[in-house]
C-alpha cells in the first residue's frame, strides 16, 4: 500500500508561495522586488542548466560510466532558490542530491562526476567554492554546519553555515542534536529541509506525525518557515529573510522547501514499485521551471535569446562532465594511502609497498 | 594526573587562542573528574563552554570548528557514553582529510575519560579502544602518566590529526613531581617503561602499573626480569619498540582491560609472531578482560587483570 496522501494534497494555505503553479503572481505575495532582470536570468539559466546536467548525469550512468547517481530532477527551484540567496563565502554543507547548489556556486561538474564514478570520495572541486563534501549518511553533516556557525560567529563575522538535508532525515538523531544546538548557541544557521515526499520508498506520513516540518522549528525556540519548494521566488525570499536573521546575529532558521523527487531516489531505485502515476502527474503540473519561465516571459525578462543561451550553457555542461567522466582512467592505486593522516605510519608504508608491488608500480 | 591534564588544557589554550574547550559539565563545574576546573573562569565562556548533552553532536560541532580553523578540544564524558558519538568520528573525523583529499585536515582531540578500576555503576567503566583503533584515519592514544599526560595532551592538541585521547580514570589520582611544560617521547612511539631481560609485558593506560607492580614482584619473589613496554600509541600501532624488546627477551604477553577476542592484543600477538617469530621462545599470551559485559562494580577486582592473572601467564611463558 502507498501511503501518497500528503503528497497528494494541495498546496497548505500556511506554505509560503510567490508564483502560482500557472507563473502567476499570487494576490498579495512577496514579491522579491530586490532583484534585478540579470538575477532572474541567472535563476532560471542555473535552473535550466541543473536540469540539463542532470539529465547527463543520469544518462552517464545508464552507459555505464558512473555508479550510481541521485537525480535532482522537480527539486531545481528550491536548490538554486535557496543558494542564489547566499554569498559566495556562506558555506553550504550539502546531502548528495544538491546539484542546483553547485551549478549555482560555479561547482566544475566535473569533480560531482568524479564522486559518481568512484575515483574521489566526497567529489572534488566544492572546498574552493565554500562547499562541503558531498554526505551520503542521512542528517549526520548537519551537527558540522552548526560548528562551522559558531566558529563563524567567535570570528565576529557575519558568514553563514547552511545545511541541505530532507524529510527522511529529520528522523535522525543528529538533525535533531544540531538542531537543538544550533539554537542552544544562536548560530547563523540554516537547516533547508527539502521535503520531497519520500525517503527512498518511505513517504513522509511515515516519517513523522507532523504534516509541517517547518512546524517543529519551535519546539527548537528557532524561527521556522514553510515555503512552496517548487516556486523558486518563495524560495529566495524565505531565505533572504533566514540570512538576513542570522547575519544579524538573530539565530538560526528551519526552511521547509515543499517539493517533490520527480525521478528515483538512485538510478539503482525503481520508484514505481511503491508511489503512483498520478501523483507524478500531479507534480508535473507543479513543474518549478515551466511556473518560473511562465512569469518571467509574461514579465518580459526571459526570451528566446535567453532560453537559448541558457541551452547552450548547459550542453557546454552536459559535455564538461562527459568528457571529464567517460572513460576516465583509474586514478594511481598507491593515492588510496594518501590522505588517511598527516603521516603515513610504518605499517601504512609497508601496506603500501605492497600494493605497488602488486600493480607493478613504484613505491618511492 | 588530573592535575598535569588540566595544565595541559591550559597551556595549550594560552599558546593558541583558536584551542577550544568544551563538552557536558566542563564549564562552571569544571568537569565531573575536575579536569577542567578553572579553564571556564580563566580563558572566558567562549574558549571553555558547556554544551547540550549531545555526545554526537558535540564531535560534529568540533569538525564543524575544525573546518573553520579552530582546534577544538571536546570532552566526552565518560568512555560508555562515548557510543553515540561513534558515527561522527568513523564516518566523518577519521575519513574528512581522505574526503577532502586533505584539504581538510581535522585538528580535533576529543578526551575520553576511560577504562575500569573505580568502582563505578555500568557504562562508566568501558575500553572503547578498538572500535576507535580499527578505524583508519585516527590517532588513539592513552597516556598511562602524568608527564606523558600533558606531553601528549600538547602534541595532540598541537598536531595536524584527529586523536581520541583515552584517560585511564583509574590512574587520575596518581601523582609525580613535575616541573611543567614537559615534553616526553612522541606520543606515537611506544616506551620501555622498565627494562627487563626474561619477558616483555606489553601494556597501555592503568595496566602499566599493573605490569610494573607485577615485574617488582617477579623480580623479588622469583628473580624473573619483565621488560615492561608501555605502548602509549594504540593506533596507528608502532610495534617497533615491542619487537626490539620481544627479540631480546624471546617471550612476549600483551595486558589489557578490554575484553580478549579481537582486542589490541589479538594484533599485537600477530604482529609479533609475523615478525619476530624466530625469535619466539613461547607463544604470545593474553593477559584481559574477559569476554563478557563489563561486571557491576562489586566484581571489578577479580574481573580486570591485576598481578596475580599476570604472573600466572608469566609462569606459563617460562614454562620449559
Amino acid at each position: 500500500m502507498a501511503i501518497t496522501d500528503r503528497a497528494e494534497a494541495p498546496v497548505a494555505a500556511s506554505t509560503l508561495q510567490v508564483l502560482a503553479p500557472d507563473g502567476a503572481v499570487v494576490p498579495g505575495a512577496r514579491y522579491p522586488f530586490e532583484l534585478s532582470d540579470a538575477d532572474h536570468v541567472g535563476m532560471l539559466t542555473a535552473m535550466t542548466v541543473t536540469r540539463r546536467l542532470d539529465g547527463e548525469f543520469v544518462n552517464l550512468q545508464r552507459q555505464g560510466q558512473l555508479a550510481l547517481y541521485p537525480s535532482c530532477l522537480g527539486q531545481e527551484a528550491a536548490q538554486v532558490g535557496i543558494t542564489s540567496a547566499t554569498r559566495d563565502n556562506d558555506w553550504l554543507f550539502p546531502q548528495y542530491r544538491e546539484l542546483g547548489a553547485f551549478v549555482v556556486r560555479g561547482v566544475d561538474p566535473a569533480g560531482i562526476g568524479h564522486m559518481w564514478r568512484g575515483m574521489a570520495h566526497g567529489g572534488t572541486g566544492l572546498i574552493e567554492k565554500c562547499c562541503a563534501p558531498i554526505t551520503i549518511p542521512i542528517g549526520t553533516h548537519a551537527p558540522h554546519a552548526v560548528g562551522y556557525a559558531l566558529g563563524a560567529k567567535f570570528d565576529g563575522v557575519d558568514t553563514v553555515a547552511v545545511t541541505f538535508i530532507g524529510d527522511g532525515a529529520t528522523s535522525e538523531g543528529d538533525v535533531h542534536e544540531a538542531l537543538n544546538m544550533a539554537a542552544v548557541f544562536q548560530v547563523p544557521c540554516i537547516f533547508v529541509v527539502q521535503n520531497n515526499h519520500w525517503a527512498i520508498s518511505v513517504p513522509l506520513s511515515a516519517q513523522t506525525r507532523v504534516t509541517d516540518i517547518a512546524s517543529k522549528a519551535a519546539g527548537y525556540g528557532m524561527a521556522g518557515v514553510r515555503c512552496d519548494g517548487n516556486d523558486v521566488l518563495a524560495c529566495r525570499v524565505v531565505m533572504r529573510d533566514a540570512l538576513l536573521r542570522a547575519r544579524e546575529g538573530r539565530g538560526p532558521t528551519l526552511i521547509e522547501a515543499v517539493t517533490y523527487r520527480m525521478g528515483a531516489h538512485t538510478t539503482a531505485d525503481d520508484p514505481t514499485r511503491y508511489r503512483s502515476e498520478g501523483e507524478l502527474e500531479l507534480w508535473r503540473r507543479r513543474d518549478p521551471i515551466d511556473r518560473y519561465r511562465s512569469h518571467l516571459v509574461a514579465a518580459g525578462i526571459w526570451t528566446a535569446q535567453h532560453e537559448e543561451r541558457a541551452t547552450e550553457t548547459g550542453e557546454r555542461a552536459a559535455k564538461r562532465l562527459r568528457d571529464e567522466v567517460f572513460d576516465a582512467p583509474m586514478p594511481d592505486p598507491l593515492s588510496v594511502f594518501d590522505h588517511v593522516l598527516s603521516r603515513r605510519s610504518g605499517e601504512l608504508e609497508r601496506q603500501r609497498r605492497q600494493l605497488a608491488r602488486e600493480t607493478g608500480r613504484d613505491a618511492t | 594526573m588530573v592535575e598535569a591534564i588540566n595544565a595541559g588544557l591550559a597551556d595549550a589554550m594560552a599558546d593558541d587562542d583558536h584551542v577550544l574547550v568544551f563538552g557536558e559539565d566542563v564549564g562552571r563545574l569544571g568537569g565531573v573528574f575536575r579536569v577542567t576546573d578553572g579553564l571556564q573562569a580563566r580563558f572566558g565562556q567562549r574558549r571553555c563552554f558547556d554544551t547540550p548533552l549531545a555526545e554526537a553532536g558535540i564531535v560534529g560541532l568540533a569538525i564543524g570548528l575544525s573546518m573553520r580553523g579552530y582546534r577544538p578540544v571536546p570532552e566526552l564524558q565518560f568512555d560508555g557514553f562515548s557510543y553515540p558519538a561513534l558515527d561522527q568520528v568513523i564516518s566523518h573525523l577519521a575519513k574528512y582529510r581522505n574526503r577532502s583529499q586533505g584539504a581538510m585536515p581535522m585538528r580535533v582531540t576529543v578526551r575520553i575519560p576511560s577504562f575500569g578500576g573505580i568502582g563505578s555503576p555500568e557504562h562508566h567503566c568501558e575500553s572503547p579502544e578498538t572500535y576507535f583503533a580499527h578505524t583508519a584515519g585516527v590517532r588513539v592514544v592513552s597516556p598511562s602518566n602524568p608527564a606523558d599526560a600533558y606531553s601528549m595532551l600538547r602534541e595532540s592538541i598541537a598536531g595536524d590529526d584527529p586523536v581520541i585521547f583515552l584517560e585511564p580514570k583509574r590512574r587520575y589520582w596518581s601523582r609525580q613531581d613535575l616541573a611543567l611544560p614537559v615534553t616526553t617521547e612522541p606520543s606515537d612511539r611506544a616506551r620501555v617503561a622498565r627494562p627487563g631481560s626474561d619477558v616483555t609485558v606489553v601494556a597501555y593506560g592503568a595496566m602499566v602499573r599493573v605490569a610494573l607492580d607485577a615485574a617488582e614482584v617477579a623480580e623479588r619473589d622469583g628473580g624473573v626480569s619483565l621488560e615492561v613496554v608501555d605502548l602509549r600509541c594504540l593506533a596507528p600501532l608502532d610495534l617497533d619498540a615491542v619487537l626490539d624488546s620481544v627479540r631480546r627477551t624471546g617471550r612476549c604477553i600483551v595486558v589489557h582491560e578490554a575484553p580478549r577476542t579481537l582486542g589490541l592484543g589479538a594484533e599485537i600477538a600477530a604482529v609479533v609472531q609475523e615478525r619476530a617469530f624466530h625469535s619466539l621462545e613461547a607463544p604470545v599470551l593474553r593477559v584481559t578482560g574477559f569476554d563478557t559485559p563489563y561486571p557491576p562494580a562489586t566484581l571489578e577486582g577479580v574481573w580486570l587483570p591485576g598481578v596475580d592473572r599476570l604472573l600466572d601467564a608469566v609462569e606459563q611463558v617460562l614454562e620449559p
